[in-house]
């Protein structure tokens, strides 16, 4: 077992990335030119890393799959950004939010990297506004603040229920600004297939033309994979239909370590399940939390009414109602963070007390702040989010409780990186959703695109360029070297592979297996007996999916399906080092709840045996994978156990 | 478009205007009086070029757009609800452009063609009141001019505000004025020419 | 319930594209429509059969990726929402529905439903952004900005760029979209010191892709998933106007 670098800089927690800055290495413009880096996806890392590095004078070349870079999933994030301007004056810091983070994330996440974040998250907020975001104001013009989950001052910017969407737009219009300017080449409808590596570098990718089918090969001086989170694993979830754990897993299996793969994000606050014909589960803002309140009816009876029709929300009297989370965690109450809240209804759902027909689902009440606000304003507050609530349930929020269960939301886990953001193969760099990330155990809410925009922004352009400064004698390598063309034979021969099988069962038939057995065994909450079981079942179900998949079609067209059957061909895999991960680790932190590792209901950490980050290196598909641990130093804050009473 | 449209929108004003003064019932008097001068004045002459070449800036415009406009669409719907998002008139300001132009044809030709060309060969005007009063005894005539009218009626119902939104004449406070000025001058200024051959062939002008 | 289905099949962007027939059956009302589009090609998956190829990702009316042209109308009959936010509550069982691809010269189809809407990527290159380099920004707060100004911008920055307006429009002009963008710059101060050369480029840049001309119609703002106004092709006009006056 080796150990990782994490190449945390030296000094006090405050100063370590002025010293970082002062101290790394430069690349003078004229070589700028002369190097070529390659980002892989543009959802705000990816816009905001390959914006920025053109910028500064860098030759990029950006990949993502979707029609146009402004489609990237981040457009889908609804409540805000964190930042620690503390402009409330209600007594928010750098230090506070970076307290607030590692906290959030139970204790799993690297001092350096979180405080580094905490920091720039102010810087974000002035670029964000210089680039014309339009985020909320108050009446004296000046950004106006909510208040988010597992924090107890209002840091959170925002524009309306779409601050992913307006954060996004604005990295793009940069992006596109480059691109109009010729120093960044777009590849839309590309998805990478292979990362290159030559003499143990990452030098380039393979990518898949989605409109022709073709592979094509790409150079790069360095490479970033920019491209979201892995949470599709589970078929159901809010992430988009295309959003995949391709690049990250092919670059696992060039070499990159991938760290913490079984911390799952499960949100508290999405439109519970109706049929078997749906694709994809729809997040409602947390920041609903911030008016709205978490019951249940108290008694068996009273859901069991509900969930028959016979009895409304209406009918249950105050007195009979069970405002868990308030009950539950007085200080913070209905905004405790992400993984209590969905725990908490897991909790009272598996009690007998869940309010729709599936039992899965608990009441998100507004009638307490539209009393108290005047529905103006609460309407005003969460602009379009009560529209689509209505029209996706054809019921209105105004009048009638909204409906609500946890879906799987978000990744902490991803590809291991430095403190520079660079994996264990030299070249490769992760950002945003896609590393394994500051979040720790658990993100915070509004945290996800302060990450995602820190590291392009602010962090990729100085560490990126530490490395180039080394690389500026290294000539573009011709797209014809051996490596390119054995990684385009390697992606070649599995997509033929697939194709041919011509099985009887669908691609989503697999996904959504793969789906349930990860919902049900490496989910909200797992044992060890489960995981076990998930494993096996996990290793038939991908055998089976390479004998009797049935991918229609042919390999050089516009080819949507073979392009899923890809993704969860990844994801089979990756599924299991999730499992692997979650059996690994003997506690409960966050997003991992095991349920052996409980006290009185509320999650167990050892951090003693397990305040580490678990990164694990690719052995073959069928090999088990081997553990690397980061132990975790805290030497600015005191561990405890995660009170949000 | 808009900007030609508004210059000939200013050319119906006085029209109607002058038009109207036969209500005076003097025999076309007043009339007369205005069309005399509207026919010799030489700065109404110079202007009255300007309006054909407005007119004609207004129709190429059109034609141009009307052709940027099929081009940017090669292949059509094969279904398609058009009535679900807009007005019909709205979508048909090219045919009901193309109607309005032929009827100018033929309302030149029976009043304004003639009568310059008589003040060309013989330096004399022809008299107008009299000209209409002969033209509109004939109810196909009126009715050719009615139709003409409600032509009118649809295209300045939505060319009058469709002129404001393209020169960017466009405020939410004042867009209700220029919608309720736009309808009331859609309405009366084609009501006004409508009723001059309407009350010409039931004699109630002399 | 149950639909008799024509959808337009095209091979790639050089075949001939036609309507094909397809009847569905047990569709659930609280299916969003591209459900039933998935149930559609699970079924002709097992048959054997080309699946149809059609945009979509997120799936919550946001990315702005889903497009279709359904029963003549962009989006499908209901208003303020994206066809993945489109419902099979809002069509009567047993009918026929049309799905077709957006049709402009500029959007060309790439296989059955799917278009290359790139054209609106150039516009926005081509000045729908704010030059303001990594690290050069003041304090956010340095600026405030009229409330009901920045509530306007952010009515205009709404827009998803998924082209309803141009696949509404009877011209196929991208007015709409282009002045969602021009509009939200020129309502912030920070949009301020590129104002006119950005209408200048942006409508250039708009008419080079061969997009229609606006004849006022108004069908894009009626289709448009955002609600984006008119008002802000007015604006963008007022802009571009002055602009070509001034500029040197």
């Amino acid at each position: 077992m080796s150990t990782l670098n994490s190449k945390i800089p030296e000094g006090p927690l405050a100063e370590k990335w002025s010293n970082y800055k002062e101290h790394a290495k430069l690349v003078n413009p004229a070589n700028k030119r002369k190097l070529e880096v390659i980002v892989v996806g543009t959802g705000l890392a990816g816009a905001a890393a390959a914006a920025s590095l053109a910028e500064l004078g860098y030759s990029v070349k950006a990949f993502c799959f979707q029609d146009s870079p402004r489609r990237a999933h981040s457009i889908a994030a609804q409540g805000g950004i964190n930042a620690a301007k503390n402009y409330k004056n209600d007594g928010d810091s750098v230090f506070r939010l970076f307290y607030d983070t590692i906290k959030g994330g139970d204790f799993r996440a690297r001092e350096g990297n979180v405080y580094r974040l905490a920091d720039v998250s102010r810087n974000i907020i002035d670029q964000c506004v210089a680039q014309g975001v339009p985020f909320a104001r108050d009446y004296g013009g000046l950004l106006d603040n909510r208040s988010f989950g597992g924090s107890q001052v209002s840091r959170t910017f925002y524009a309306r229920g779409q601050t992913g969407q307006q954060l996004l737009l604005g990295a793009y219009g940069a992006l596109e600004r480059q691109i109009g300017l010729g120093n960044v080449q777009m590849y839309s409808r590309h998805e990478m297939v292979e990362v290159v590596t030559i003499e143990g570098k990452a030098r380039g990718i393979i990518a898949r033309n989605l409109i022709t089918g073709e592979l094509e090969r790409y150079f790069g001086h360095a490479v970033l994979l920019c491209t979201g989170g892995y949470g599709n694993v589970f078929f159901l979830s809010t992430n988009a239909m295309g959003s995949n754990a391709t690049a990250v897993w092919k670059a696992h299996k060039k070499g990159a370590y991938f760290g913490n793969p079984c911390f799952t994000q499960i949100h508290p606050t999405c439109i519970p399940v109706t049929g078997d014909y749906q694709s994809k589960l729809t997040l409602m803002s947390e920041s609903l939390r911030n008016d709205g309140r978490v019951w249940v009816p108290k008694s068996k009876e009273d859901a069991k009414a509900i969930r028959e029709g016979k009895k409304t929300a209406a009918d249950i009297k105050e007195d009979d109602r069970d405002y868990y989370l308030e009950r539950k965690y007085p200080s913070f109450g209905n905004l405790c963070p992400r993984d209590i809240a969905s725990r908490a209804a897991k909790e009272a759902c598996d009690d007998g007390r869940g309010i729709v027909p599936s039992g899965l689902g608990v009441f998100l009440d507004f009638a307490d702040s539209i009393k108290r606000l005047g529905i103006d304003v609460v309407k005003a507050r969460y602009g379009e989010l009560f529209p689509m609530y209505q029209n996706i349930t054809n019921e209105d929020p105004l009048k009638t409780p909204m409906k609500i269960y946890p879906a799987v939301h978000y990744t902490m886990g991803g590809l291991w990186v430095d403190y520079e953001l660079m994996t264990t193969v030299p070249g490769l760099y992760c950002l945003g959703e896609a590393n394994f990330s500051d979040h720790g155990a658990n993100r915070l809410g509004a945290s996800a695109l302060m990450q995602g925009l820190a590291d392009g922004y602010f962090v990729i352009p100085y560490t990126v360029g530490n490395y180039l400064s080394t690389e500026i004698f290294v000539k573009p390598i011709p797209t014809d070297h051996p490596a390119f063309v054995e990684a385009e034979n390697d992606a070649k021969e599995r997509a033929e592979k697939l194709i041919n099988t011509k099985g009887k069962k669908t691609v989503d038939d697999f996904h959504k297996e793969l789906g349930k057995i990860m919902w049900e065994k490496c989910g909200m909450a797992r044992t060890a007996e489960g995981l076990t079981e998930a494993r096996k079942q996990l290793q038939q179900l991908r055998k089976e999916f390479w004998s009797d998949v049935n991918v229609p079609g042919t390999l050089n067209e516009f080819n949507p399906e073979f392009d899923k059957a890809s993704r969860v061909a990844d994801f089979l895999e990756l599924g299991e080092l999730m499992v692997i991960d979650a059996l690994n680790r003997n506690e409960s932190c966050g997003g991992h709840f095991r349920e052996e590792y409980q006290e009185g209901g509320e999650a167990k950490r050892d951090d003693e045996n397990y305040r580490y980050v678990a990164a694990w290196e690719f052995k073959g598909v069928e090999a088990d994978p081997v553990l690397h641990k980061e132990e975790l130093v805290f030497e600015n804050i005191q561990l405890q156990v995660r009170s949000y009473k | 478009m808009g900007l030609t449209g508004l210059f000939l929108i200013c050319f119906l004003v006085v029209h109607a205007g002058i038009n109207a003064c036969m209500w005076f019932n003097d025999g076309g008097k007043t009339f007369t009086f205005y069309a005399h001068f509207m026919g010799t004045n030489f700065i109404v002459h110079f202007i009255e070029a300007g309006l054909f070449a407005g007119l004609l800036l207004h129709i190429v415009d059109g034609l141009l757009l009307w052709k940027q406009n099929r081009d940017a669409r090669p292949v059509k719907y094969a279904y398609s609800n058009p009535g679900a998002n807009s007005t019909w008139y709205s979508r048909s300001m090219g045919i009901l452009g193309s109607l309005l132009l032929i009827f100018l044809i033929i309302h030149l030709k029976d009043f304004w063609g003639p009568n310059r060309l008589n003040q060309i060969m013989t330096g004399e005007e022809r008299n107008t009141f009299e000209m209409m009063q002969e033209e509109f005894s004939n109810i196909f005539v009126v009715i050719l001019y009615c139709c003409a009218c409600f032509a009118l009626f649809w295209h300045l119902l939505h060319g009058f505000q469709s002129a404001f939104q393209s020169l960017g004449l466009n405020n939410v406070k004042y867009n209700k004025v220029i919608e309720v000025a736009g309808t009331v001058f859609a309405i009366v200024v084609p009501f006004i020419f409508a009723l001059m051959p309407i009350s010409m062939y039931f004699k109630l002008v002399h | 319930m149950k639909y008799n289905l024509k959808v337009w099949r095209q091979k790639n962007s050089k075949s001939e594209g036609k309507l094909v027939d397809y009847t569905i059956d047990s569709i659930n009302p609280d299916m969003s429509f591209l459900e039933m589009l998935d149930v559609l090609n699970d079924n002709l998956v097992r048959k054997g059969e080309d699946p149809i190829a059609f945009d979509h990702d997120c799936r919550e009316g946001i990315c702005g990726m889903c497009s279709l042209h359904i029963s003549g109308r962009a989006h499908g009959p209901q208003h303020a929402a994206t066809t993945c936010q489109l419902y099979m509550r809002s069509f009567k069982d047993g009918g026929t529905i049309y799905i077709e691809p957006w049709r402009a010269k500029s959007f060309p189809v790439i296989k059955d439903l799917v278009t290359d809407r790139s054209a609106f990527d150039r516009i926005i290159a081509a000045g729908g952004f704010v030059s303001v380099n990594t690290g050069q920004a003041q304090d956010a707060n340095n600026l405030p900005i009229e409330q009901a100004h920045a509530e306007k911008a952010m009515d205009a920055a709404a827009c998803i760029g998924c082209g309803a307006c141009v696949a509404a429009c009877p011209n196929s002009a991208a007015m709409l979209f282009v002045s969602a963008k021009i509009s939200q710059l020129a309502l912030l101060p920070q949009g301020g010191p590129e104002r006119n050369i950005r209408a200048i480029n942006m409508v250039n840049q708009m008419d080079a892709e061969g997009f229609g001309n606006c004849t006022n119609i108004g069908a894009c703002e009626a289709e448009c998933p955002k609600e984006i106004k008119l008002t802000n092709i007015a604006r963008m006009n007022r802009e571009y106007l002055l602009a070509s006056l001034i500029n040197e």
